[in-house]
């Protein structure tokens, strides 16, 4: 059982504030992903639980102990580090069962949580490799096989893929999944790559200048995001945004269309809808075609909507050319409001 | 139209580039010279006979006679000095690292205040003559009874190879990823053995060449061994005194004994004392 609660937690760099007062808590066995652009505190929050990091103030608490004042060694938590991180002077075998030989386990555990570790991460016939004869691939799985090998109650990766060339990126995530759901550890993952994060993730943290902007399921996340950030960060291509203003009985007019809308004091709010959420057909909103990229499936069309950008991907029989003019009817269940100076959703 | 006038303006900046790499080519061997030429004599008189040191003309390779070598050898006091040389030298050698090596790694491992001043005021220590420094330390040393000993002279000696000792040592560890020390923590390793299991075995060749440095430093360092030793002198400073009245052979082979092992240190060092300079030779 390592459940991990993050309480009022920040940072501070001299002057700099990295983490504003970040509460989370990750269940057992629960893969999160810390999301966001580079500079948002998301590798400070992560270097903060491993224990690299001591945080200004807040605490941390891991298996129902509180453990921010406490050493990395002395966490149960294992790391794996953007850039590998594997000892140099050490063969594969002799790195995968470093920790295990620091808690000074019987040369018998030793080889055979080494070799167990080394399969399940198809790199046993590299044992004897020293890391200088690895690719960055093969480096990758002597990392994770080193952390997996102290069946730790706590993994924590910083960006673990993003060295990798594409493809083998796509393997590895595919392969990680599998192998960290079967471990039954809990898991904080950060990364900067969206894919990722939505296709590994139980649920994704979105971080924003210090802050955890959104907690919730990767759907939750994509379909219904917490604040504007929130949908124009996640989404390729991301959220459309477009003025809208009070019209009479509780609706709201966005670029000449009356759609009905939420309760507001304001007098005029954001309409938000995802590209993909739009129907070519003959009312909505009035846009001119600007650019059309057929993308196989379906057809990414970038129109100009009241002189503002605004993105749809339509069906790819829907045939248009550079300059037409087009009806978008934006699904009605699909449609997200969002205050302009709070930048919470309505 | 254009291309004729293109082509002149290309030869001559071809040309101009011809006459820079002869420069180069020429400067470079010149260097090479000014530098070769006197370790090649003295190591050709060295190892020629006495009547050959003094005959003309010169033999391009020597007579390999090793008399005058022995004779310097067997030489009253010159083993005795070899050994104050050894033991000077390594003293200095334990003292620079043993200091040295913790300030490098602090340098590269720590934020502090005042750690770019600091790394300006280790280079600064170079600059302060040491001539200004002798007489003022001997008169310290005679006090407390450090004068004419092997540890007064290696203290000395150490203020010269500490800086050279820091920055290499810096550069060294500034080298190694924090991230595998980090890894080491997060796998149940405290800093200590963080230090001695993972950045100690992946430093030591370069510490080694360090440490060859400072031993080099003292060994050829002929000033303050000449005032501060007496009775105990090291070999730089027995040569000082003794060979000035001594015949041209022996002179050779006495300079011989002492550039032959500082050149081989600093060859076996060399790509250690290009990275201080954060010059990439690997």
């Amino acid at each position: 059982m390592a459940e991990i609660v993050i309480k009022g937690v920040a940072k501070r760099f001299g002057g700099f504030t990295a983490l504003h007062q970040v509460d989370l808590t990750i269940a057992d066995q629960e893969f999160m992903v810390l999301l966001g652009a580079s500079g948002c505190g998301k590798t400070t929050l992560l270097r903060i639980v491993a224990g690299l990091e001591s945080p200004s103030q807040g605490e941390v608490w891991i298996g129902g102990r509180r453990v921010d004042h406490l050493p990395p060694r002395d966490r149960g938590i294992a790391m794996v580090f953007q850039n590998y991180a594997v000892f140099p002077h050490l063969t594969v075998f002799e790195n995968i069962a470093f920790g295990l030989r620091m808690k000074k386990l019987p040369q018998v555990d030793v080889e055979r949580r080494v070799n167990r570790t080394a399969e399940l991460m198809h790199i046993e016939q590299l044992l004897k490799r020293y890391s200088g004869q690895l690719s960055g691939g093969q480096r990758q799985r002597v990392a994770v096989a080193r952390a997996l090998a102290m069946e730790p109650d706590v993994i924590l990766m910083d960006e673990p893929l993003s060295n990798l060339d594409a493809l083998l990126r796509l393997e590895m995530r595919a392969e990680l999944k599998g192998v960290l759901a079967a471990s039954k550890t809990t898991t904080i993952y950060v990364t900067h790559d969206q894919v990722e994060a939505m296709s590994l993730a139980d649920r994704i943290a979105v971080m924003h200048q210090g802050r955890i902007i959104q907690a919730a399921s990767p759907v939750e996340v994509y379909r219904n995001p917490a604040a504007r950030f929130v949908g124009s960060f996640i989404g390729n291509p991301p959220m459309n945004f477009l003025p809208a203003v009070k019209a009479a009985n509780g609706s709201w007019s966005v670029a000449g269309l009356t759609l009905p809308g939420p309760k507001s004091d304001r007098q005029a709010i954001e309409f938000a809808i995802r590209p993909e959420d739009v129907e070519a057909g003959e009312a909505g909103l009035p846009a001119t075609v600007r650019v059309i990229e057929p993308l196989g499936p379906h057809t990414l069309v970038t129109c100009d909507v009241e002189g503002g950008l605004f993105r749809a991907v339509l069906d790819s029989n829907v045939a248009v050319t550079a300059g037409d003019r087009l009806r978008l009817a934006p699904k009605p269940d699909r449609i997200r409001w969002f205050d302009p100076e709070t930048t919470h959703a309505i | 139209m254009s291309a004729v006038a293109e082509a002149p303006v290309a030869a001559a900046t071809a040309d101009a580039r011809k006459a820079g790499d002869w420069l180069l080519v020429a400067t470079a061997i010149l260097l090479c010279i000014w530098v070769l030429l006197p370790i090649y004599l003295l190591i050709v008189n060295a190892l020629s006979s006495p009547q050959e040191v003094t005959a003309f003309p010169k033999r391009f390779f020597p007579s390999f006679d090793v008399g005058s070598l022995a004779f310097f050898i067997n030489f009253a006091g010159v083993a005795r000095a070899l050994w104050n040389s050894v033991l000077v030298a390594t003293l200095t050698m334990v003292l620079s690292i043993g200091f040295g090596a913790p300030a490098g790694y602090a340098l590269s491992r720590f934020d502090f205040p005042g750690k770019e001043t600091f790394r300006f005021l280790v280079l600064m220590t170079r600059a302060f003559p040491l001539p200004l420094l002798a007489l003022p330390l001997a008169v310290m040393f005679i006090r407390t009874g450090l004068d004419d000993t092997a540890l007064g002279l290696a203290l000395v000696h150490t203020t010269l190879a500490l800086p050279f000792a820091v920055l290499i040592t810096f550069s060294l560890f500034s080298g190694i990823p924090v991230e595998l020390e980090e890894a080491a923590w997060t796998l149940g390793c405290t800093r200590l053995q963080a230090f001695r299991k993972v950045i100690l075995p992946l430093a030591l060749p370069g510490i080694a060449a360090s440490a060859v440095f400072a031993f080099t430093i003292s060994w050829n360092e002929v000033f303050a061994a000449a005032v501060l030793t007496i009775e105990n002198r090291t070999l730089t400073a027995f040569l000082l005194q003794s060979l000035g009245e001594s015949p041209l052979y022996l002179k050779f082979a006495g300079g011989a004994a002492l550039v032959v092992p500082a050149l081989i240190f600093i060859f076996a060092v060399r790509k250690y004392l290009f990275a201080m300079w954060g010059i990439a030779n690997r």
